[in-house]
């Protein structure tokens, strides 16, 4: 049975190519070899100075056996660790909630179907920039730019959650039906109108959701600035335990009660998303 | 000779619903079966019964002289290797190239290594270009599946299950997402390929028309019972009243305003 | 119910969701000390003082290469500890996925740590190895990596429930075995998604590679904290230009790198 058709690619060697090597697959595998090659010369350039793996490997696995199964508070009280959670969860809930209403108005101005090019172009850009500079520089710069304090962590949090929410919600705004815009547009409907209308009820779900998962983001990041940049809260306390008591036990009932507080707000965000928006991506 | 032989087949998925109850037929080689019924009526369940894509409760199922539900993990690959199965949405790799989503036929004949490492010969895939060109979709070869049509891509589908050389081509729903036109086409090929390879061929289907002009033979489920099985030129609107509930004239009455 | 009562009930709902917020956001200003007004007045100043301070002088770009230096190894160490946890990751999504999950006792596993390596902040595993593997790149990229593990696990997961569902079946069907199946179906319909995770997980190492360097002194980061304390903002302007050109370049290439393969 020989394949008569002219439509076979022959490989160099004669044999039958089953390959369509288009620029997607030159692309990906690009993509992977490139990112291979970096990483091991990554190992090559790694500063190793100080490291001995064969005393820090069991030095770690012990202190996780600590950690995790024999926690214990010696410096602070029950009712002060959670004091101290409640700072770190008020500064996530700020961060988010200053950063949904402020998102809102910019993401009207970034969605093109209700903005205009040039400004929507423009949003778009300074969002950008925002999200490239790290949410502890943020923090760090306002510290010393608007004197230490919670201020200046929720302005540093809020800049990157406004940089995040302003991307979902314009989206969301531009699923918004053509035709309900263009019926109200037809009434002699003025942009407010338009917006209080149509655009808000129709997207109410999708913003609450996405507020949502970026207060469940926003938690860990509050917990990392208290670490890194003294913004306070259960974060705080973690870098204290660890860094200057050295206590080990300390550190592991702090970590198991982050790691309880963000697996619930996890399984909450889950059965949000299941609920409203059942493929999208997780970010 | 007889290729597939059901005895006395039941399943169920959970206590309360039994989807199969004491299923039986036979089908020789070079037999052309539809198995007609409504949606949830167990069809697909019984197509995934024969090669045990889903497990056998109850009763038998021997293939080729080989008891289906018996068999161990390698034998059951080895028994699978000659069954073709074509399936509603063509299960497809959509982004791999139609000549790469035939060769998966040949998967089940090979090591994980040489399957793994696309170690396929040159016979192997001169007979995937002959399929191709027989189906006539030789000339997509290279494009990627997702850039076809659903009737070219349910002809992709065919040519990995022939390419498998089976001895039973199970069919699910093969044309319930096409249009006539590429329905029509199919079933042309299903029909002609039964023939001229002398192979069976058990098609699910749920439109009558087309199971009574394609078929020798016809199997109305419902509910799990098997309530016909006979030559399609038997089939009676008793019996398809039967199959897909009472819905005759009388059900049609006009809503007086 | 009427559509009168229907939308007064609605009215209501909304009326006691904003209180609910209204509440909230006063219970969480009162615990964190934080005052709005306070806050806002001190924006313009705190703008004034960014713009009068933050800029870079020509003594700093001598600092430059010391600090490109220091780029390199966090970027070097982001990409490093994302591709070596996409391999363990693969395989912990491959045994937590619906459809190629061969027990239910591995994919309750692999979701487990998934969902540990996820939700202990990258910070607390940078604090926990900084005190036996000390200040070097070791710690960073081992923080990096468990945080990218539990990420990319779950991403992974995700994604091969998603979109291989059907084309698993059919292989199955024609007798391949369990590896075929994976490296035949499975990851050929996968990867550009998975490579875009993989991308998304680059750029998000790159952030908090800045945050992890601060807390065990390497990289970048480690750079920033030394200015910052030493009250060079100059050079702190320098660097955090650098981390933002090399953030929206990587942005830029893996967008582009998106576009061709999604």
């Amino acid at each position: 049975m020989e394949a008569t058709t002219s439509f076979v690619k022959r490989r160099a060697n004669g044999q039958i190519s089953i390959k369509s090597g288009n620029k997607v697959e030159q692309v990906m595998t690009g993509t992977i070899v490139s990112l291979s090659l970096l990483t091991i010369l990554a190992f090559f350039f790694f500063n190793y100075a100080g490291l001995e793996l064969s005393k820090a490997i069991p030095e770690t696995a012990y202190n996780l056996k600590v950690m995790f199964l024999e926690p214990a508070l010696s410096h602070f009280t029950w009712s002060e660790a959670i004091y101290q959670v409640g700072i770190t969860l008020g500064l996530a809930f700020l961060a988010t909630i200053l950063g949904a209403v402020i998102a809102f108005f910019l993401a009207l101005m970034a969605a093109i179907n209700l903005s205009n090019p040039w400004v929507s172009k423009a949003v778009r850009i300074i969002v950008a920039f925002i999200r490239a500079v790290p949410t502890v520089l943020w923090v760090l710069i306002f510290a010393i730019a608007a004197g230490l304090g919670s201020e200046a962590a929720v302005l540093g949090m809020l800049f990157h959650s406004i940089a995040y929410l302003v991307k979902a919600f314009s989206e969301a705004f531009e699923e918004v039906d053509k035709g309900i815009l263009e019926a109200l547009t037809a009434t002699g409907a003025n942009w407010w109108h338009i917006v209080t209308h149509a655009v808000l009820p129709s997207t109410f779900t999708y913003l609450l959701s996405w507020t949502f998962l970026r207060f469940e983001i926003n938690f860990s990041v509050a917990v990392a600035m208290g670490a890194a940049a003294g913004a306070g809260g259960i974060g705080f306390e973690l870098f204290m335990a660890s860094g200057f008591y050295f206590d080990m036990r300390e550190v592991g009932l702090i970590t198991y009660m982050i790691l309880l507080l963000a697996v619930v707000l996890e399984i909450m965000s889950t059965q949000l998303k299941k609920r409203y928006f059942p493929a999208k991506a997780i970010r | 000779m007889t290729l597939v032989e059901v005895r006395n087949l039941g399943k169920s998925y959970n206590a309360q619903t039994r989807v199969l109850k004491d299923v039986s037929f036979d089908v020789e080689a070079g037999e052309f079966v539809s198995i007609i019924g409504l949606s949830g009526a167990g069809k697909s369940t019984l197509l995934r019964c024969i090669n045990r894509m889903v497990e056998i409760d109850e009763g038998k199922v021997i293939f080729d002289g080989h008891d289906v539900g018996s068999l161990n993990k390698k034998e059951l690959r080895k028994m699978r290797t000659n069954i073709g199965m074509i399936f509603q949405h063509y299960n497809l790799v959509p982004r791999l190239s139609v000549i790469e989503n035939v060769l998966h036929g040949r998967l089940g004949y090979k090591t994980t290594l040489q399957g793994v490492f696309n170690r396929f010969t040159e016979l192997e895939k001169e007979q995937a270009f002959y399929l191709l060109e027989k189906l006539g979709i030789a000339d997509h070869a290279y494009k990627r599946c997702d850039q076809l049509s659903g009737g070219q891509q349910q002809r992709v589908g065919i040519a990995r299950s022939l390419i498998q050389e089976p001895k039973v081509v199970l069919c699910d729903e093969p044309i319930a997402s096409l249009d006539p036109n590429s329905s029509e086409v199919i079933m042309d090929y299903l029909k002609s390929i039964t023939k001229e390879l002398n192979i069976a061929c058990i098609v699910n289907l749920h439109q009558v028309e087309i199971a009574c002009s394609y078929s020798d033979r016809i199997i109305g489920l419902s509910k799990g019972n098997v309530v016909f099985d006979g030559p399609s030129f038997m089939l009676t609107s008793a019996h398809t009243d039967e199959i897909y509930g009472t819905k005759t004239v009388e059900a049609r009455k006009l809503v007086s305003v | 119910m009427n559509e009168k009562a229907m939308r007064s009930q609605r009215k209501w709902q909304t009326i006691i969701w904003v209180a609910i917020i209204i509440v909230f956001t006063y219970l969480a200003s009162d615990i964190t000390n934080f005052n709005i007004i306070h806050g806002i007045a001190t924006l313009p100043n705190a703008i004034t003082w960014i713009f009068s301070n933050l800029y870079i002088t020509p003594e700093t770009l001598e600092r430059l290469p010391k600090i490109l230096e220091k780029l390199a190894e966090t970027i070097l160490m982001s990409i490093a500890a994302t591709t070596t946890a996409t391999v363990f990751s693969l395989f912990l999504g491959l045994m937590g996925s619906k459809t190629t999950g061969t027990s239910s006792v591995l994919g309750v596993f692999a979701r487990l740590v998934a969902s540990v390596a996820r939700n202990i902040p990258v910070v607390a595993w940078a604090l926990i190895l900084l005190l036996s593997f000390g200040q070097n790149s070791m710690t960073g990229y081992l923080a990096l990596f468990v945080g990218s593990l539990g990420f990319l696990t779950r991403a992974f997961i995700e994604t091969i429930d998603e979109a291989s569902h059907s084309a698993v079946e059919a292989l199955r069907a024609t007798g391949s075995t369990y590896f075929q199946i994976v490296f035949k179906a499975v990851i050929p319909q996968c990867l550009p998604q998975m490579i875009s995770w993989i991308l998304f997980m680059i750029e998000t190492n790159i952030r908090s590679a800045t945050l992890v360097g601060i807390l065990t002194g390497t990289g970048i980061g480690y750079s920033f904290d030394l200015y910052y304390k030493t009250l060079n903002y100059n050079a702190v302007a320098l660097v955090t230009f650098a981390i933002v050109i090399s953030v929206i370049i990587i942005e830029l290439m893996s967008n582009r790198i998106r576009k061709v393969i999604l």
